[in-house]
Parts: structure tokens; C-alpha cells; sequence
């Protein structure tokens, strides 16, 4: 039972709990107490001391913009406006309030703000929904569309759309990347033929490939029902983020161990044979970290993406954020930013478990 | 020791009888270099036969590799010609198992996925339960009968190589190719492996191969030891038949009063 707890913590990439668990059985006292300082505590401690100095780093920056307003407020309306601007600054007023790095509490007061909105959008949603059930009911039997809830999208479902953005855009790269990679990787002269193809656009910043992808699927889709703003990109994602598989793959396969082609020769295994029973496997290590990058790059890219495609996500509520200028708006970015961070990090994980899970391991012969 | 080499050996047929089941004719190996041709093998002749079993020996770097791969296939002939069974050869295949110096086992797949992946090639119309009983067959013969579905990452050097000896007689060759098969082995697996080795090849009396350069190795393992000379321009120097009686047991070998004759007659070939 506690190995298996300690298999599965691994697979999902928490391993540093494994100490703790073994230090509750009783294994090994001194040893896993160490390994839980080093590695669960220690980390632990670092966050806190990140914590720290952002809050004296925003306090700082704080009182800096409250004494260059008060300043202001002296040199341009009299000793009486600065003592004005003072008192309504450490009133707490929000009309007066300085605009600068949010503090850690501020950002944590945002995000329970975000979920308070969250759960009522949602708690209007379901009222939306009760409302219209026997109307969508009918209009189903008469062959017509259901009416949809078309209200502000909360945080949370930002979150879901940009995640589906950012797996829509992997897919496309992964089944453009992997197989051309193979073709690739089989062939000297193909993988000669295209080098300079791959060099060149695997630097091509996002923002040029949305430009291009807006360029070809604006004359491409006429229909006004598709929804062109996710379908640009989903696929500029995509695009930007395959060149690591692509490349990844190509190297894999034409680097498969001498020893393994010549087997497949002493078999006389035919090409089908040969890629998926011997090459593909041989490579699939490779093609996986291909893949890894290529999510940290496609959820990199994603928020800059929706950002200029104007498609509703965390890029585009970071921006609305940013113009709306509102008091929390600061705050609101800095979750926005730590939820991206997380996310990244977590899509990272999720790929380096299904790797673990997927490939041979050369290491535990 | 001249008299001794020329001894008449009862239990051997006379070779002109057997058919001859691997031929080099006019054999020639040339690898290209900047400052020109390097040639590796030149003018080498030589006849095996049908169910025997000879070992190459050489110094490192004599070309006895690259024979042993221009036999299987997987390297070019610059010149001259090589007959298995009286076919040219052209290209790799079957008919031609190699054991190689590494097990080079596929790692993703296990003990019996990788003796299955030969047998599927060689017996196509068999039916499943057969390829499975005859994968089986062979890795119970090389002693791994209770490991056939570890991965092939999870057995030890010396059983990688045991999988490697099944995997190579399942596929029925004509001719077993064996490159240094012991080369990566400590000498307690080795023997182990040469008794594994010999007992299976004495059931399927499957004509054999097998480069070395252990002279004990060479002696215990063949029933002709052809010589090299060493590079460039290396041909069959010399060879010497050895008569001990077969099934073979290694201390009889050793303790065979001819044994040291004729380790010095190698030895000696070598240090010239």
C-alpha cells in the first residue's frame, strides 16, 4: 500500500512527499527526516522568503509613489492639497490610492475576489439556464439552436478557454510534427532539403505567425458561425510551438542505435515494420521531450496570441485587466500571472508522467 | 607439433564430402579515405561447411568484424564474392543470425517479445500458440525459462546475451553469425554462456561462425580455428582443426594432453 502511494506520487511528480510518508511508517528516521528538510522544507522556506521581499519590494515602491503624489499635489496646488492628498492616501480611499506593484495581500484579496465572481456568474448562469430550459426545449423540437448564456466569462472559465486553446494548438502540433519529423528523420537528403526551412521559421516570433495564420484564414473560412478568433489561435499555437517536436523527432529517429537497425535488417522487417516496431519506440524518449517544450512553448505563446487575436482567455482578460486600470486590476494580473505559472508548470508535469509512463527506461539496466 | 596437425582425425569426415555452406571467394574490403583507399581485406578465401563450426581469431583491428558483417550482410563487399548455401549474398536477412557484441535487445520489449519479433518474420503461417511454444523452445534451452516476460532492460548483461542466443537459433539460419558474442562478458558468465552456447548448437548442428580473440574461447568452441593475419591487406593466415570429440566438456578439453599444443600453435601464429 505505501509503496504503491510512493510509486504513484512519483509518477505524478510530487515525489518530494515520499519522505514524509516514509518517515509516518516509520522507515529510516533520521534519513527521511533529513530528506523532508531538504526536500520539502526547504523549498517551503524559500517561498516565504520570496513572499517577504515582495512585500517590502511593493511597500517600498508604495510609499515612493505616495510621496511623489504628495509632492505633486504640493508643488502644483499648495501646502493644503499635499496635506489633503496625504490624509485621503492613508484614509485607504481608492480614488487616491498609489498605482504600482501589488502587495502579496492585496493579490491574495484579489483572487478572492476572482472566485467570489466566479461563483456568481456561475450562480447566474444556472438561473440563466432554468429560465430557459422550456424555451431551449421547444425550440429543440423545432430544429432550432439552443439560446446560450452569452454574459461576461469569469476567470475561471478564461482559464478553461485558454486551456482548450493551448490543447487544441499541441494537437495540431503534435500530428503535423511527429509524422513529417519521422519522414524527416528516415531520410538524409529530405532532413538536408529542409534544414533551412526549419532554421529559419523556428525563430519567427508568435505575433508574425498570427499575423500569417490571420492572413490565411481570413480569406479561407467566410462561414460567420465558425468561431474564427479561437480557430487563429489554436492554430498559430500550434504552429509556433511544433518546431522543438519536429526537430526533436527528426533527431530521434535518424540517431536510432546502429545496433537495432541492423537487427531490423538481419529480420528483414519491412518499413512499416521497421518504424513502428523499432524506430518509433527507439525514439519515442526523444519525441517526448520534443513534446514537453513544445507545451511550455504553446502555453508561453498562448497568452501573448490571445492577446493581439483578441480570443477570450488569459491573455485576453491580462489585457482587459491592464486597460481597464481599475484598482485591483494590478492585483488581478499578478494572480492571472502566478495562475499561469502554475498551469505551465502543471502541463509540464503532466507530460513528464505520461513520458515516465510511455518510454523504456535505458537507465535501470 | 607438425606431426600432430597432420594426424588423421576419424571422428571429422573428410571435408570434400560435406557440402560447403558458406564460401569467400576473391573477398575484398576497401573503406575509402582522404589519403586513399584503405584496404582492409584482400584476396581472402575461405570454405565453411555444412554443420560445422569454426572460430576467427585475430588481433583487434585485423578485419575479422568486418568479414563477419559482409557475411550477414550488413556491410558492402568491395570485391570478390560471398555464397551462403550457393547464393550470393546481397543484403541482410534471416538466413543469417548474428549474435552481436552487444545483446542489442530491444529494451522497450521483453525476453519473449524479442524472440518473437524473429520468429514472426521466419515462420509467418505459423499460428500464434506455435511462435509463442517455439520463442519459448529457445529461451527455456539458454536457461531463462522463468524470465520471459521481464524487459529486456530489467536481465543482466549475461542474460541479455542468452536472449541474444536464443533469438538468433529460433530464426532456423543457415549460417549463425557470432561477433564477439562474449566480448562484453566477465570470464565466470563467459564460460557459462560457452557451455549454454555449444549445448543448444549440438541439438540444431547449425553451421557457425563465431569471431574471437580468446584463444581458449576459439579451441573450446570450434572444430576449425582459422587464423588472420593482421591489417591491412589481412587474409586467412593459418588454420588448425581441432578433433576433441563432441558433446564437449570443458575440463576434458583442458586437461586433453594435445590442449597446449595447441594454445601455443595460436599463440604462437598471434605474437607473429
Amino acid at each position: 500500500m505505501k509503496s504503491k502511494t510512493i510509486k504513484t506520487l512519483r509518477l505524478l511528480g510530487l515525489g518530494f512527499i515520499e519522505p514524509l510518508i516514509r518517515l509516518i511508517g516509520g522507515e529510516e528516521q533520521q534519513k527521511n527526516l533529513r530528506l523532508f528538510f531538504k526536500q520539502a522544507l526547504l523549498p517551503l522556506i524559500s517561498i516565504l522568503l520570496f513572499i517577504l521581499i515582495w512585500h517590502g519590494g511593493a511597500r517600498a515602491l508604495y510609499n515612493s509613489e505616495a510621496s511623489a503624489r504628495i509632492e505633486k499635489a504640493r508643488v502644483e496646488q499648495g501646502e493644503a492639497a499635499a496635506k489633503e492628498m496625504e490624509s485621503c492616501i492613508a484614509s485607504g480611499d481608492i480614488s487616491c490610492q498609489p498605482n504600482t506593484l501589488p502587495s502579496p495581500v492585496q493579490v491574495y484579496h484579489a483572487y478572492i475576489a476572482l472566485w467570489k465572481d466566479h461563483l456568481e456568474i456561475s450562480r447566474k448562469k444556472e438561473e440563466f439556464r432554468d429560465k430557459v430550459a422550456e424555451t431551449n426545449e421547444q425550440r429543440a423540437e423545432q430544429g432550432l439552436s439552443e439560446i446560450t448564456y452569452t454574459g461576461r466569462p469569469s476567470f475561471l472559465d478564461q482559464i478553461g478557454t485558454s486551456l482548450k486553446t493551448v490543447a487544441a494548438g499541441f494537437l495540431l502540433a503534435m500530428f503535423i510534427a511527429v509524422p513529417i519529423g519521422i519522414i524527416i528523420g528516415l531520410s538524409d537528403s529530405l532532413r538536408t532539403s529542409f534544414n533551412w526551412l526549419i532554421q529559419i521559421f523556428k525563430p519567427v516570433s508568435p505575433v508574425v505567425w498570427l499575423l500569417l495564420v490571420f492572413m490565411v484564414v481570413k480569406t479561407m473560412i467566410t462561414d460567420p458561425s465558425m468561431d474564427k478568433s479561437f480557430i487563429i489561435s489554436f492554430i498559430s499555437v500550434g504552429l509556433c510551438a511544433m518546431w522543438a517536436t519536429l526537430v526533436n523527432t527528426s533527431m530521434g529517429v535518424s540517431n536510432v542505435d546502429k545496433d537495432y537497425i541492423n537487427v531490423a535488417k538481419v529480420l528483414k522487417l519491412n518499413i512499416g515494420q521497421n518504424i513502428f516496431k523499432i524506430i518509433l519506440p527507439a525514439s519515442l524518449p526523444l519525441i517526448f521531450t520534443g513534446l514537453r517544450i513544445t507545451v511550455s512553448v504553446a502555453w508561453m505563446v498562448l497568452i501573448a496570441i490571445e492577446l493581439l487575436a483578441q480570443s477570450p482567455g488569459l491573455g485576453s482578460f491580462v489585457w482587459e485587466e491592464f486597460q481597464n486600470g481599475a484598482n485591483d486590476s494590478n492585483a488581478k494580473i499578478i494572480v492571472a500571472m502566478f495562475v499561469i505559472g502554475i498551469i505551465g508548470f502543471l502541463l509540464d508535469r503532466i507530460m513528464l508522467s505520461v513520458q515516465s509512463f510511455m518510454t523504456f527506461n535505458k537507465t535501470t539496466a | 607439433m607438425e606431426a600432430l596437425l597432420r594426424k588423421e582425425i576419424p571422428s571429422i569426415p573428410e571435408p570434400e564430402v560435406r557440402e560447403e555452406m558458406l564460401v569467400c571467394k576473391d573477398l575484398r574490403k576497401v573503406y575509402p579515405t582522404p589519403k586513399g583507399d584503405y584496404v582492409v581485406l584482400d584476396d581472402l578465401q575461405l570454405k565453411i561447411h555444412q554443420g560445422e563450426f569454426v572460430s576467427i581469431i585475430g588481433h583487434s583491428g585485423c578485419g575479422k568484424s568486418t568479414l563477419l558483417t559482409m557475411i550477414a550482410g550488413l556491410n558492402e563487399i568491395s570485391g570478390g564474392k560471398i555464397f551462403v548455401d550457393k547464393d550470393p549474398v546481397r543484403e541482410a536477412g534471416p538466413d543469417r543470425a548474428v549474435v552481436f557484441q552487444s545483446p542489442s535487445l530491444l529494451p522497450w520489449l521483453t525476453a519473449l517479445q524479442n524472440v518473437m519479433i524473429g520468429v514472426r518474420q521466419v515462420f509467418p503461417t505459423a499460428s500464434k500458440a506455435e511462435k509463442i511454444e517455439i520463442c519459448k523452445y529457445y529461451l527455456d534451452k539458454v536457461g531463462l525459462g522463468n524470465d520471459f516476460d521481464k524487459k529486456a532492460t530489467s536481465l543482466s548483461q549475461g542474460m541479455q546475451q542468452r536472449v541474444g542466443i536464443a533469438r538468433a537459433f529460433a530464426l532456423k539460419p543457415k549460417v549463425l553469425l557470432l561477433d564477439e558474442p562474449f566480448g562484453m562478458l566477465d570470464s565466470l558468465t563467459r564460460g557459462e554462456l560457452q557451455d549454454v552456447l555449444l549445448e543448444i548448437w549440438q541439438k540444431e548442428k547449425i553451421t557457425a561462425v563465431a569471431i574471437t580473440h580468446d584463444v581458449d574461447e576459439s579451441i573450446f568452441l570450434a572444430d576449425r580455428v582459422i587464423m588472420m593475419t593482421s591489417g591491412p591487406y589481412a587474409r586467412i593466415g593459418d588454420e588448425l582443426t581441432i578433433p576433441y570429440p563432441r558433446p564437449r566438456n570443458r575440463k576434458d578439453v583442458l586437461e586433453h594432453p594435445d590442449y597446449y599444443d595447441y594454445r601455443a600453435y595460436l599463440l604462437d601464429f598471434l605474437n607473429h
